[in-house]
């Protein structure tokens, strides 16, 4: 069963310079966020501190009763065993083999024998699609394998939260979406808390249960998956629709004669929310809430035409 | 930018807060056998040959200096047990710890820097392991290891390459040269020379290893980090072989004084 994780009051910086200050959110326990943000804006900076590999400088990131920003060296050590990571180029250790590579955690921490580590090794790596290439060095593979192979390694001691930084960078559409699905039956399997960091729209659209969005050194929004789809807040708008006109500029944010300029102009109206996309078995998750609820929920008209692939078994 | 005073005294306190770290790991089970080796190994086999190279000619330089101002003094006689005496004191410990730094130090940087650039540490550390007790300690070891055995290497390949200058080229006579071996040089000598190795590999490689997990920036920082590996390593070999060689002639008087 997944964790709960809960930021509060989150703030780093780097030296002068402020990255993100007081970020406050609550991952919920066995459900799938996706953190946005235009490039640089710290999202795995944002990761990195959830894991303790950075200290914040306020702030808490509570876990079980234990806060990550603060506890010993040693404790650190035990929580992160809850924790599987996909970091951006699947960090393979280039010394080893993949089969090496993925029995590593297993071999550390536990006392299985090496037949049972193999079938363990075995079943994560048919899981990733990587059978046969178990004796390939880390180098001799394409960057879409290292990824996967990275998210074997993460998977052997099965995690009750699962990390993945832009899982969907360098790899091809097609391969991104046999990813997010694998990810999304990942969490129908183990009900894990999943968070995914990314600045791919499509991927936010229609895999998370809940988005966050980070733009300029703070968290703009954090909320269900429908909330900000149906948001007219001008950041989040800009966003999640990848649109040209709104405050974020080429560099940074613009300026007030720019955003002058664009005042009259009219916005595109709000596409339609798409359906979110389910488990291979075709079944709603645990933790997946029917399409359109959080709307009625809260008197939000969702844009025409949304959920219109509305059938439950449609699989995307 | 601006650069704070205090700078340099964060860098320095973090290194030894670091070595500290090693020292506390070091102690802890389990120990990792096979990265020990693997590691001895890999340091001995990168400076096993350079240090053999680097050994004759320094053995003979010694013998040519030596010889030289001993013949004006007309002590042809101690020209054995000088060579000896500045070979073993000196010469070989401070040829292994060059050659380590040089050679394993900056090999142990880079490796450790390519790891961290490829977020192998941070994932490493997020699978519930301190690349500490894992990584850094088996090579500080085994850096040790290999400076202790590499020390009486020099020696022997310093004093024979000695011996063979001033027999060879100097018309020194065989006899008297080994005879006079034990004249000045005592085995605390040796000892000290061989606890010189000790304490150089250790800095060698905690220097190292600390500048290649702190590596950062990409593939440039890398080379930076190794660059300044080799720079600090040698500063800190020579303030310790100064310091060390002040305290063993306090604790050691010289034979015959």
């Amino acid at each position: 069963m997944g964790v709960e994780v809960r930021v509060e009051g989150l703030t780093k910086s780097f030296g002068s310079q402020l990255i993100w200050g007081d970020v406050s959110l609550t991952l919920p326990a066995g459900e799938i966020c996706v953190m946005l943000g235009p490039s640089g804006t710290g999202k795995s900076v944002f990761l990195k501190t959830l894991i303790g590999l950075l200290k914040p400088d306020k702030g808490h990131v509570h876990i079980e009763g234990t806060d990550i920003a603060t506890c010993s060296e040693r404790r650190l050590y035990e929580v992160r065993k809850l924790f599987g990571v996909l970091f951006q180029d699947g960090a393979m250790f280039g010394s080893m083999n993949l089969y090496d590579n993925v029995a590593f955690p297993l071999r550390e921490h536990t006392k299985k024998s090496e037949s049972e580590i193999r079938s363990i090794v075995m079943e994560k790596m048919e899981m990733v699609g990587l059978v046969g290439a178990e004796k390939k060095l880390p180098g001799e593979i394409s960057g879409g394998m290292r990824k996967r192979a990275g998210l074997a390694r993460a998977l052997v001691l099965e995690p009750e939260i699962l990390l993945f930084d832009e899982p969907d960078s360098g790899l091809d559409p097609v391969r991104t979406a046999f990813l997010n699905q694998l990810i999304i039956d990942l969490n129908e399997m183990t009900q894990a808390t999943c968070l995914i960091v990314t600045h791919d729209i499509n991927t936010a659209r229609t895999v998370p249960d809940n988005i966050g969005l980070l733009y300029h050194r703070h968290l703009a929004m954090f909320g269900p998956r429908e909330m900000l789809l149906s948001s007219e807040e001008p950041v989040v708008r800009q966003f999640l629709n990848a649109q040209r006109v709104g405050p974020i500029g080429m560099s940074e944010e613009k300026d007030a004669d720019e955003l002058a300029r664009e005042a009259d102009q009219e916005l595109p109206p709000l596409p339609p929310i798409p359906v979110q996309q389910l488990p291979s078995s075709g079944v709603i998750r645990p933790t997946q809430r029917p399409p359109g609820e959080w709307c009625r929920e809260n008197g939000v008209t969702p844009p025409p035409g949304s959920f219109a692939a509305d059938v439950v078994g449609a699989t995307t | 930018m601006t650069v704070s005073t205090t700078a340099p005294l964060k860098h320095a306190g973090s290194l030894f807060a670091f070595a500290l770290d090693t020292a506390r790991a070091s102690v802890r089970r389990p120990f990792q056998v096979r990265e020990f080796l693997q590691q001895a190994w890999f340091v001995a086999s990168v400076t096993i040959i350079p240090t053999a190279l680097v050994a004759i000619p320094f053995g003979a330089v010694i013998a040519l200096q030596v010889g030289g101002l001993i013949k004006q003094f007309g002590a042809q006689a101690f020209t054995g047990s000088a060579a000896v005496l500045a070979v073993v004191r000196e010469a070989s410990p401070i040829a292994t710890a060059l050659l380590i730094a040089g050679a394993g130090g900056s090999a142990i940087c880079a490796d450790l820097g390519a790891r961290k650039i490829r977020e192998e540490l941070d994932a490493m550390m997020v699978l519930g392991i301190d690349p500490i007790h894992r990584l850094v300690v088996p090579r500080v070891l085994a850096t040790m290891l290999v400076a202790f055995f590499l020390n009486g290497f020099v020696s022997v390949v310093g004093v024979m390459g000695g011996y063979v200058f001033n027999v060879v080229l100097q018309d020194g006579t065989p006899g008297s040269y080994l005879a006079s071996f034990t004249a000045l040089a005592h085995l605390p000598d040796l000892w000290q020379g061989q606890a010189k190795a000790l304490v150089f590999g250790f800095i060698a490689a905690v220097v190292a290893s600390y500048k290649g997990m702190n590596a950062g920036g990409g593939p440039k920082g890398v080379g930076d980090a190794v660059n300044q590996s080799v720079v600090i390593t040698f500063m800190l070999l020579f303030v310790a072989n100064f310091c060390m060689t002040a305290i063993y002639f306090q604790l050691v008087p010289p034979k015959g004084a």
